[in-house]
């Protein structure tokens, strides 16, 4: 029991740490029809600058702070010099050119960085534990991460509902000639998408920091992680995001706990001890295939 | 559409039969430049069934490194139960990559660009992770072979005859794949590529033949597999890998998209700039990756137009 409350706690947190990533690519996507390969080296950079600014600036705080932003700057950098140059091409021009964006990232950071794993240490105020329940102390970082994404996302969804910029990016999702035509420029609509999510991506690796190793390529994994809660949420939509990455982060994490047990009930002998740790690490992804089976677009697909 | 010429294919097949005839001849061709270009023609086999779907359908499959590893496993799965035989070994590769095409291919195609590009990738990546977690053949280490594959019994895949085999496979492939795209099907599948609706209002099931494409190009591929895994005599997860899938997808595009024997060149420049770069300096992606970013938004043809086929 108390096992199975840490996995969804830990499940919990992953999916908000997805919803962070997958937000911004959301609505890239959605809004500028843009197939952005390269948003999970904004999460690697994120954790890399956290890194840096921490030792420079002296502190967790500052870090967050300053490689968030940077993180957005850079982001803006390489949509100025070479995202913009996409958006009229071919989506094979956009993911052969992101995608070789990525190779450079990845080699970049091992340039500067290092190939060794660099750590960040948790901030002071978070770094001891409380007591959940008998005999089962969790730590305050992750219930302070899993909270900060709800935030985001509380945020998110008040500026994407309430707000006149939000209500230009629902727009341009549905339909973005007209919204030009109404004489909204919608390349600094482009801009402001774009330098928030990856500001968000940034974010949420510095906010990963602390938990994983920083190293070369870690942003490789959680990108397909948010591709497939995209998929599953509907491009363009942050309250399906937001659903989507609660799926995946609790499939995966509760996934990885159980079906081991569930293969040596159904099972026996050796084979179950084969067969789970392999069917673990497919569920996410058959969640995804039975949820297209039904809904092609998504749960909460934008156009129809 | 008509058949491009056959001159620039027939005169790479030459240039490739040229170390064996050599060879033959006596001349002593040995060492670095004829494993280098066993690697070209197994990598150009992949790419080659990937321009199958990629150039003659227009689907933009992010995950075909999928079954590559899928066909170099089934090559170590066998050989963990001491099977290494290909009359057995090729057919379960074949089986295996077809179900897994099949199946992933159907839900895939049920979505349209940006999405098919996700799902294509995340369904390797679940290959690559289900490989990974295989702790009976090296988990994340790999699995080195006790041997390599017998056909009928013969050593025709031992490092003294591989050469000659890659490239005999790599020639039929070539030769079935051309029978593909200008039969009747393959006329299909292009059409979808261009219009779609007017396909399915000629009463041809899209969906169907962009299926059938993909089972196709995923078998061929799987036989790129177990050649791979008996070339390097090791199976590694990272045969999975999305980068590997990209890598293929520049291999199809440099060598000029649709065109078949393009894959050949693709393969040729990008086997050959990583070895190349990588004696350079180990911080060659640095290199390849901003040429790749250039290449997309400068050379909007790619190399298509020196490979001599349509654009």
């Amino acid at each position: 029991m108390t096992l199975l409350v840490v996995q969804a706690l830990n499940g919990f947190q992953l999916g908000m740490l997805l919803f962070l990533i997958a937000a911004g690519l959301t609505l890239v996507f959605g809004v500028m029809n843009f197939v952005n390969l390269a948003h999970g080296v904004q999460y690697m950079l994120g954790a890399y600058l956290g890194v840096m600014f921490a030792r420079i600036a002296g502190g967790f705080w500052s870090g967050l702070i300053l490689a968030s932003l940077a993180a957005g700057a850079f982001g803006l950098v390489l949509e100025r010099l070479i995202f913009r140059h996409l958006y009229a091409r071919s989506e094979l021009d956009q993911v052969l050119a992101t995608f070789g964006v990525i190779i450079t990232l990845n080699e970049g950071v091992r340039l500067v960085w290092g190939s060794a794993p660099l750590e960040l240490p948790m901030p002071d105020a978070l770094s001891h534990s409380f007591q959940l329940m008998d005999g089962l102390r969790y730590p305050v970082y992750r219930v302070a991460l899993a909270v900060t994404g709800l935030v985001v996302a509380g945020l998110l969804a008040l500026v994407v509902n309430g707000t006149r910029a939000g209500m230009l990016i629902r727009a341009g999702a549905s339909n973005q000639e007209m919204v030009s035509a109404l004489g909204v420029d919608i390349g600094r609509l482009f801009r402001m998408v774009f330098g928030v999510g990856a500001m968000l991506a940034g974010f949420a690796g510095v906010l990963a920091a602390p938990l994983v190793s920083v190293e070369p390529n870690m942003g490789d994994n959680l990108l397909i992680l948010a591709f497939v809660v995209i998929v599953i949420g509907g491009t363009g939509s942050i309250r399906g995001a937001f659903l989507a990455a609660l799926i995946v982060g609790l499939v995966d994490t509760l996934g990885r706990s159980m079906i081991t047990d569930f293969a040596h009930a159904v099972l026996s002998g050796p084979a179950s001890s084969r067969v789970g740790p392999a069917l673990a690490s497919m569920l996410i992804y058959l969640v995804m295939a039975a949820v297209l089976a039904v809904r092609p677009a998504g749960l909460f697909p934008l156009r129809s | 559409m008509s058949q491009p010429s056959l001159r620039v294919p027939l005169a790479l097949f030459a240039a490739l039969a040229l170390v064996p005839i050599l060879r033959a001849a006596g001349v002593p061709i040995g060492g670095f430049v004829p494993l280098l270009l066993e690697r070209v023609m197994v990598f150009a086999l992949a790419a080659m069934s990937l321009d199958l779907i990629l150039g003659v359908g227009g689907l933009i499959s992010f995950g075909h490194a999928a079954p590559l590893a899928i066909g170099a496993y089934t090559v170590a799965a066998l050989d963990h139960a001491g099977v290494t035989e290909a009359a057995i070994a090729l057919p379960c590769a074949l089986v295996a990559s077809g179900i897994f095409a099949a199946l992933t291919g159907a839900v895939a195609l049920r979505t349209r660009g940006v999405n098919f590009i996700m799902i294509t990738l995340a369904f390797a990546q679940m290959v690559y992770f289900a490989v990974s977690s295989l702790s009976d053949y090296g988990g994340d280490d790999g699995y080195t072979l006790y041997s390599r594959t017998t056909v009928f019994g013969r050593p025709w895949l031992e490092a003294r005859s591989f050469y000659v085999t890659a490239l005999v496979v790599l020639f039929l492939a070539w030769l079935l794949l051309r029978v593909i795209t200008a039969s009747r099907f393959g006329r299909a599948l292009a059409a979808v590529r261009q219009n779609r609706v007017r396909v399915q209002a000629l009463g041809l099931n899209a969906f169907a033949i962009e299926l059938v494409a993909m089972v196709i190009a995923a078998m061929l591929c799987a036989v790129a597999g177990v050649l791979l895994a008996n070339e390097a005599e090791f199976v590694s997860p990272a045969y999975g890998s999305w980068s590997h899938s990209g890598d293929l997808m520049v291999m199809v595009i440099l060598g000029g998209i649709g065109s078949l024997h393009g894959a050949i060149i693709g393969a040729l420049v990008v086997v050959l700039a990583e070895e190349g770069l990588g004696r350079l300096t180990s911080h060659w992606p640095l290199i390849y990756g901003p040429a790749l970013v250039l290449a997309v938004l400068f050379l909007r043809r790619g190399l298509a137009g020196i490979g001599g086929s349509r654009g």
